[in-house]
């Protein structure tokens, strides 16, 4: 029988785990002997997308430093689900100080590595929307501009969900949370307001900024390698669809992170001192409704009358990122 | 070696002796002159293996240091009224996880209205954060308590702080025989964690805590404060052997006998010994260097035979009344002796001989009450109080007190 | 470091006890400040501002109608100002009626150290005409200490103007 070279269109796609992939190029989380850092029995909600991200970074951040790494985490959902005293999920050592110092706490630890001669052990610091682009903004700007050799990751589920989903400068707009419920004229969260934390990281001329979703596994693990291979401060910011506080079903946390990505409203890069060196290409662009209707958080732009007048506006933030980035090559 | 030198200066030459290896810095006056010599000392190599960070605030400060202490590192830092402030809610943490930092408070007067000068304030306004706090009478002590206290916190595992009148005692020069590197070296060991961040053998630092521990994990943090009323001593006496001086915890003086004793913190101690010195009647002075915890069995001790007491203090706790008389209390209770509060100093007001020769004068005439505010401008304060009474539209009643002062530039003080 | 905290390490070189601090004010160039200084030969345990100066010293002439400079000066007090100017020209005929008046000396000490150090800082001048005027340090602690706290060329201009200062205050004293 002639042989015939067969196209395993598989090979390079981002699959997880895919046992066609030569071992290097597979995920971490295909890795039996993977570090498991957010070990099991944790009490996060079904369905979070924080979880699921500290998982992958944290595993992917022992790979990148061969387990030589200490975690500071400021206080928020992944702090408070994690221990359960006296039960820890940490399979690192950790340490929880408080809500808006981990970038602080994080630059500390460093110092004292590098004191004690031991840099060959790395910091990675991490910390909700709310503790990193609010009441931590402070001390993170400080650890930017000391360029402290911590990789800080920002799991940002776009409110403060731990306290019962209340706005952070991260909201986007018309989202409703209990502090901007969707009543009135203009229901949800304000627009023309928020931070967009990771321009303000590439403003401070860092050595690596990058954004990433829980959709894309191997690209946020090449992400948490690349910046595990560079020193000084590092920021990454990550979407993670949080189902209670986003209404969404458990189940579709990741498909919401891949529509986010998808209708540009998270525009997925990379920076190096303040330049853009690369995109994640949106291949097959939707609309930003297909990504805002699955999730009860914008339920009042669906109603009868749909708001098509805020839809548009929504939609202009996305046209603007992809122009910005470049992003489209649909 | 004896040194004519600044204050500052003492406590950061002393303080680079102990070796940090971490030092997060943040300016406030009056205690810059502090992190300041150290961060000279660190960039030019005379302090090797320190790490001296420029930190955005003092909440920055004190956060860093958690890190660096829980990293395994010896942590110092410095500050002062808001700064210590601004750091509370870091301190409350550094305590609750048992972490032995050490940090200088330039004790100066607390915020609104601004002021920069001394007084007892800003450290009183955090004694229940857990840490052990320490009050230097002079340059000497505030030089000696340094490097015991590194020692204390690391026995203990406690942080402490060891406050030093700001301006008063930090900007005046004076002789101080600082500890010799050899002697600070034999006297502290090189920093031995009693836990630590270390991937050969991972904890969490830092869990919640729920209501069937918590209570327990807060006794256990007490009872490790508590310890200090022993170590302290022990420790003092250890570093007194070497060096031929020995802090105490409380200190006497001339109160064998007297029937008057005066209680104070910090550097107006001094000046009440120069005045009872001075006196024909028995006046003795008790002076307290250990105020958290706070040494009641010491306190009763020394008082026992005092028939008035008055406790001199540099702030007072509003809407209720002496912050270290409520302790002086507790420790006397039971005993029958008169006790008075007298609130001096406030603001950095300077608390002269005079005006304390005059307040045992008032105590003997039976004109000072259960609280007093020495020196105080009666006067400006009621006509001012009368303005209020007679009119909303008052203006902030700062501007109206100082309208009364006349020309700034003719007054000491 | 103050004219005062340089007269403490004087006084400390000299074997005896001394206690300086400044009168703490804002820092702000141009303000007027004012600093303390005590020499004694037991330790010093006080801790309040000078009110009755043994001696004043005033660096800059310019003050002298506008602050209260010698409130609390004892009547065998001592006065040291940096002028060119006579005491009659001064304006301050008045002191002598209540004090001793050969203990009231005006010294050109920015001159003296212009010449010395090019620099018209009075500082150091000062020290070397206390040190003539009133005894309470020696010329050769008051040196010691300009050189413990300057380095070359420096440290020898100062300790010259310091020098020249006290001869010159010491012949006006005693002529």
């Amino acid at each position: 029988m002639p042989a015939q070279a067969v196209k395993f269109y598989q090979v390079g796609s981002r699959a997880v785990g895919n046992r066609l992939l030569d071992e290097r190029l597979r995920s971490e989380q295909a890795n039996p002997q993977r570090g498991n850092a957010l070990n099991s029995g944790h009490r996060a909600c079904q369905g979070c997308g924080e979880a699921l991200g500290a998982r992958y970074v944290v595993d992917a951040a022992l790979r990148a430093t061969d387990g030589k790494l200490v975690a500071v985490n400021a206080t928020g959902c992944l702090e408070v689900f994690s221990t359960p005293y006296p039960e820890s999920s940490w399979q690192l050592p950790w340490l929880h100080s408080l809500f808006a110092n981990a970038p602080a706490v994080a630059s500390g630890v460093a110092a004292a590595l590098k004191a004690q001669g031991r840099e060959d052990l790395r910091v990675l610091a991490q910390g909700g929307d709310g503790g990193t682009v609010d009441i931590g903004f402070a001390c993170l700007s400080g650890m930017f501009e000391r360029n402290d050799d911590v990789f800080y990751v920002c799991y940002d589920n776009e409110a403060y969900m731990n306290t019962g989903v209340q706005r952070s400068g991260s909201t986007p707009p018309y989202a409703r949370t209990a502090t901007t419920e969707a009543v009135g004229p203009e229901p949800g969260a304000p627009i023309g307001k928020g931070k967009d934390v990771p321009r303000i990281a590439m403003a401070h001329e860092i050595p690596y900024v990058a954004t990433a979703t829980v959709a894309e596994l191997h690209d946020l693990e090449a992400k948490v390698e690349r910046a595990m291979s560079l020193h000084g401060a590092r920021y990454l910011h990550v979407l993670v669809p949080c189902p209670l506080g986003w209404g969404s079903a458990p189940a579709d946390t990741i498909k919401l992170a891949r529509l986010a990505q998808r209708s540009g409203l998270f525009p997925v890069f990379e920076a190096e001192h303040g330049e853009v060196t690369a995109t994640l290409p949106i291949r097959d662009r939707v609309p930003v409704e297909e990504y805002l209707r699955p999730q009860r958080r914008y339920a009042h732009l669906f109603g009868d009358p749909p708001r098509t007048d805020l839809l548009e506006r929504i939609q202009h933030i996305a046209d603007r990122n992809v122009a910005r980035y470049g992003l489209d090559r649909s | 070696m004896r040194k004519q030198i600044e204050g500052s200066r003492a406590i950061a030459e002393a303080v680079a002796r102990c070796r940090p290896q971490v030092v997060p810095a943040y300016p406030i006056t009056p205690q810059t002159h502090i992190v300041e010599a150290i961060g000279a000392m660190a960039k030019d190599g005379s302090l090797p293996g320190c790490q001296f960070i420029t930190v955005e605030s003092e909440f920055g400060a004190m956060s860093a240091a958690i890190g660096a202490s829980a990293a395994g590192s010896r942590a110092y830092t410095a500050t002062a009224s808001q700064g210590l402030l601004y750091m509370a809610e870091a301190l409350f943490n550094a305590a609750g996880l048992g972490l032995p930092v050490v940090m200088t408070v330039a004790n100066r007067a607390i915020g609104a209205p601004i002021n920069i000068w001394n007084d007892h304030s800003d450290s009183m306004s955090q004694r229940d954060c857990g840490w052990i706090q320490l009050y230097a009478k002079d340059n000497q002590a505030a030089a000696d308590l340094h490097v015991i206290a590194f020692a204390l916190a690391e026995e203990l595992s406690v942080p402490v702080m060891v406050c030093v009148d700001g301006f008063v005692l930090t900007h005046a020069f004076e002789p101080i025989d600082l500890p010799s590197p050899e002697q600070v070296d034999t006297f502290l060991p090189p920093y031995h964690p009693r836990q630590f961040l270390d991937p050969a053998d991972p904890v969490s630092i830092g869990a919640m805590v729920g209501p069937e521990a918590y209570t327990e994990v807060r006794y256990l943090s007490n009872y490790q404060l508590g310890q200090a009323a022993d170590v302290f001593p022990t420790l003092a006496r250890r570093y007194g052997a070497g060096v031929g001086r020995t802090v105490r915890a409380v200190e006497s003086y001339r109160t064998d006998g007297a029937e008057t004793v005066i209680v104070a913190l910090g550097s107006v101690s001094g000046t009440a010994q120069e005045l009872v010195d001075e006196l024909a009647a028995d006046v003795g002075v008790l002076t307290l260097t250990m105020f958290r915890p706070f040494p009641y069995a010491e306190v009763r001790a020394a008082l026992a035979g005092a028939r008035r007491v008055v406790v001199l203090e540099r702030s007072f706790s509003p809407g209720a009344g002496g912050v270290v008389s409520a302790d002086v209390r507790t420790a006397l209770m039971g005993s029958s002796a008169q006790i008075s509060t007298v609130i001096a100093g406030l603001g950095g007001r300077a608390v002269s001989k005079a005006s304390l020769r005059q307040m045992l004068a008032d105590l003997d005439a039976g004109r000072l009450g259960a609280m007093t505010f020495l020196d105080l401008r009666r006067d400006a304060v009621e006509r001012e109080i009368t303005r209020l009474h007679r009119s909303r539209d008052t203006g902030p009643h700062a501007l109206s007190v100082l309208r009364e002062s006349g020309v700034p530039a003719s007054r000491i003080g | 470091m103050t004219a005062a905290e340089l007269l403490s390490v004087a006084a400390f070189l000299d074997g005896r006890e001394a206690q300086a601090f400044p009168s703490f004010g804002s820092e702000r160039m141009g303000a007027p400040v004012m600093a303390f200084c005590r020499v004694d030969d037991r330790p010093i345990r006080v801790r309040e501002p000078v009110t009755e100066p043994d001696a004043v010293v005033v660096q800059d002439a310019t003050l002298l109608h506008h602050v209260e400079l010698f409130a609390g000066l004892a009547p065998e007090g001592y006065v040291l100002i940096n002028s060119a100017h006579s005491w009659t020209d001064l304006g301050l005929d008045e002191l002598r009626d209540r004090h001793r008046t050969e203990r009231l000396v005006t010294l050109p000490a920015s001159d003296i150290a212009r010449e010395h150090t090019g620099r018209p800082l009075p500082n150091t001048s000062l020290l070397g005409g206390l040190a003539a005027l009133t005894g309470v340090v020696t010329i050769g602690s008051v040196e010691q200490a300009l050189r413990d706290r300057f380095h070359g060329a420096v440290a020898e201009g100062n300790v010259a103007a310091a020098r020249a200062a006290y001869r010159q205050t010491h012949g006006v004293v005693h002529a």
